[in-house]
């Protein structure tokens, strides 16, 4: 297929005029093109420039594709042709005012008022509460209830509000309203001073903080030409894959805990905090804050702290697997997790899922494959999904991810690792630029893209994270299913607020 | 006068033998729990506080904690603890006491109805639903027990060494009946496989979401009727386990509460060691008590 979209490179600077600036017409028709023809939605998002609006478009199918656009006033909406562009067209009409006409499912994605002041799509006045202007779903029966959930919870959880239709305990539809945690990132990341990016970028969703601190550096390497030495992406690696192993254990553990199966809940809820402690030992955070700079690593792995990683692993390792295969060969857990759930594969490719949720959906897409970055490109990630869609499956592709990246972890601590700490000094960025990153983070691929202007300065920082995808693969798992597995579904997903919302 | 004593210390116990499921929990859990008076130290922090109404509630609301406590107790009366004779015995009593144990439950839930929350609407009707079957188990054991004893009383059935002429009459059937009632138990009392008291997720909650509006004193009062209402069912199975006579009140009370203990382990054992059956797979599990009971039914009219 000819398309006028740029193939491009995973974190490698590109001058912005580089980038082909289509007609609106002619963008539409390729973009649509290769998103129906199984690409993927990695950004879709429009910026201002002067006074202007533009768009820009970075697709995957198995290279990385741009290409941008002026923006209209009003336009005819991609999604109802190819919904993969759903949510960022929504998103688009949100930030900028820009109505994507015709679209199917027009709603506020955080709720706040577009940035140039023009009048609102959705017709909302802010001063309201979430979901201001807006019904929800209802479907109309005496034998319908609605059960409305959250958006404060029992339990120290972030908020979001959960909308049911039931009959009886069978979920009709479900609507997951979020929103209450926009703190509006993308624009704190435009207007902070230099030196706080980082840890900006850190706080995006603080389960995140390795692989968003690790895109954000990434684009801002390069952006300014400089590259992290070897052993700093062995290190960046390993932080990455720790953050993995940390989050996957601990949802393990809360899924046992959830179907009342109470010795893995206990187990990987300990074994969590030891997979924390991994990354205390690396850098002095538990979340990995503070390790990942622009340029490097501001912390080196001691041969010293390398043999003690290299212990500690070797005493868990067999610990994870003995709780995995107790979760995973328990009958009565297996009743719970089986056909628990289900997302169709179409469905997944509609939604666009992406992370392990998609894995499970037989989606084998992963970035440390397909567009690898810092040491991944030297190892080799194998293939894998799982066909069935269900808790199962979900929790399974978590299970043999954790042993994956302790393997993974073992191979790169075999060896001493050196590496020149850098100093948290923040390189100025070339002009006029473009980048986008894309890692692999342990709910899925989290990309930032980041353009600059003619000084230098940013001007436009996009964020994605996995669970802007993942939050409708979440409402169509609950479709036909049991009210009261919900929150076993939610865990097997167990999406970001905070990453979401921005 | 014997009867009282054993009545007041059942009270008194209930609480600690729950703590042994908690105990036993912990243990596979591989952790230490909580200490074995937690529920007594519970109780009185629960005591100790004020009560929070919500302003959409009505006088049925308070009215549920007291009259499911009141039930819990009245039953516990009717009792024969450690083979004694209970404080209150009449014919036909079994059904009396069935049908009480449904007035606190009918209160529960009434009283959780009048919250209005759509979770405790949702709890009810699970709360309303599995007990019908529990129900029809009862009455297939009580149809059991009247046959071999010709007699309508729980004390007939269960002081003294009653319980091992029914087992010499009924023989190996009544293990059938042992089970069917530790389901019960299970599910009347809200334990996994049914249920999940440790939840705090209100969705997948049956019994835990109809209390969630209760506080203070009303609380406690719940949870010192829940605790009843498990040894209720547990001296049921003990009595059947160790069906003997010693002789004299402190030897049987003794035996009495080791074989309690072996129930509340066994419940415990039953949580740690498997997880809860998916919300429409639960009344495939409490039939199963129906089915059993009933079999033990049938084969002993057909032996008789």
């Amino acid at each position: 297929m000819k398309t006028d979209f740029l193939e491009i490179e995973n974190g490698r600077k590109l001058a912005r005029d580089e980038i082909p600036h289509l007609g609106f017409d002619e963008f539409r028709h390729q973009a649509l093109d290769i998103v129906k023809d199984g690409g993927k939605v990695i950004h879709y998002f429009a910026y201002p420039e002067g006074g202007d609006m533009k768009l820009m478009a970075v697709l995957r199918t198995d290279r990385l594709l741009a290409a941008g656009c002026d923006a209209p006033e009003a336009y005819p909406s991609f999604t109802a042709e190819c919904e993969p562009f759903h949510i960022f067209e929504r998103e688009i009409a949100e930030q900028f005012g820009i109505r994507p006409e015709g679209h199917p499912w027009l709603k506020a994605v955080r709720y706040h008022a577009n940035y140039r002041g023009k009048p609102d799509v959705f017709g909302n006045d802010y001063a309201e509460d979430i979901p201001g202007n807006y019904e929800y779903y209802a479907v109309e029966s005496e034998e319908i209830h609605e059960v409305a959930v959250g958006p404060v919870h029992a339990g120290v959880i972030e908020p979001g509000h959960f909308r049911f239709n039931c009959i009886g305990e069978r979920v009709l539809h479900l609507e997951i309203q979020l929103g209450y945690q926009h703190r509006a990132v993308e624009n704190l990341l435009l207007n902070a001073d230099a030196r706080r990016l980082p840890i900006i970028a850190e706080s995006i969703a603080g389960d995140t903080s390795v692989g968003n601190s690790l895109c954000y550096s990434q684009a801002v390497e390069a952006l300014s030409s400089v590259a992290p030495d070897k052993g700093a992406q062995v290190i960046r690696t390993i932080a990455l894959e720790l953050e993995r192993i940390a989050n996957h254990v601990g949802d393990l553990g809360a899924l046992s805990g959830d179907v009342a199966f109470l010795p893995p809940a206990n187990y990987c809820g300990r074994m969590r905090g030891d997979f924390l402690n991994m990354s205390l030992l690396l850098c002095g955070n538990r979340f990995g804050k503070g390790l990942v700079r622009p340029g490097g690593v501001c912390f080196s792995l001691a041969d010293e702290v390398r043999n003690i990683l290299d212990e500690r692993i070797k005493e868990i390792k067999p610990q994870v697997r003995h709780v995995a295969e107790l979760l995973f060969s328990t009958p009565s857990v297996l009743s719970r997790f089986e056909d628990c759930g289900a997302v169709s594969l179409s469905d997944a490719e509609k939604l666009g899922l992406v992370g392990p949720a998609a894995r499970a959906c037989g989606m084998p897409y992963d970035a440390r494959r397909c567009f690898p970055t810092e040491h991944y490109k030297r190892l080799d990630i194998p293939e894998y999904a799982l066909p069935s869609g269900d808790v199962y499956a979900r929790a399974k592709v978590r299970g043999d991810e954790v042993m994956q990246s302790i393997n993974i972890i073992q191979s790169l601590i075999n060896g001493p690792v050196e590496t020149d700490c850098v100093n948290g000094k923040i390189p100025a960025l070339e002009p006029s630029s473009f980048v986008v990153t894309v890692n692999e983070a342990w709910r899925g691929e989290l990309s930032h893209c980041v353009l600059t202007d003619a000084e230098g300065g940013i001007l436009r920082y996009k964020v994605k994270d996995p669970s802007f995808h993942n939050w409708n693969g979440l409402a169509m798992s609950l479709r036909d299913t049991g009210i009261s597995d919900f929150p076993l579904n939610n865990k097997s997903f167990n999406l970001s607020y905070c990453g979401f919302d921005l | 006068m014997e009867s009282v004593v054993f009545l007041a210390l059942a009270m008194l116990s209930a609480p600690l033998f729950s703590a042994i499921i908690l105990k036993v929990k912990a243990f596979f859990g591989g952790k230490k729990g909580p200490p074995l008076l937690i529920n007594y130290y519970t109780l009185v922090k629960l005591f100790q506080k004020g009560s929070v109404y919500s302003t959409s509630t009505t006088f049925i609301f308070k009215l549920g904690p007291m009259v499911s406590l009141c039930s819990a107790v009245t039953v516990l009366m009717f009792l024969p603890i450690a083979g004694q004779t209970p404080v209150f015995s009449f014919t036909g009593d079994v059904i009396f006491l069935l049908y009480l144990m449904g007035l606190g439950r009918f209160f529960t839930i009434a009283a959780a109805m009048d919250t209005a929350s759509p979770f405790e609407g949702m709890g009810a009707a699970r709360e309303a639903y599995f007990p019908i079957i529990c129900e029809a188990t009862l009455f297939m054991i009580l149809i059991l027990l009247y046959t071999i004893t010709g007699e309508l009383r729980l004390a007939a059935f269960f002081s003294g060494d009653q319980p091992y002429a029914i087992w010499q009459t009924a023989g190996a059937p009544l293990l059938f009946v042992v089970v069917s009632l530790f389901i019960i138990l299970l599910t009347e009392n809200s334990r996994v496989p049914v249920d999940d008291p440790a939840t705090h997720l209100e969705l997948t909650m049956i019994h835990e979401v109809m209390v969630l509006d209760h506080s203070g004193p009303d609380l406690a009062f719940i949870e010192l009727g829940s605790f009843f209402k498990l040894f209720f069912y547990s001296a049921l199975i003990s009595r059947l386990i160790f069906p003997f006579d010693m002789g004299h009140p402190i030897v049987n009370g003794g035996m009495f509460a080791i074989t309690l203990c072996a129930v509340y382990i066994a419940a415990g054992i039953t949580e740690s060691v498997m997880a809860r059956y998916r919300m429409d797979k639960v009344p495939k599990f409490v039939l199963t008590s129906f089915a059993l009971a009933f079999f033990a039914t049938v084969i002993t009219l057909e032996f008789l």
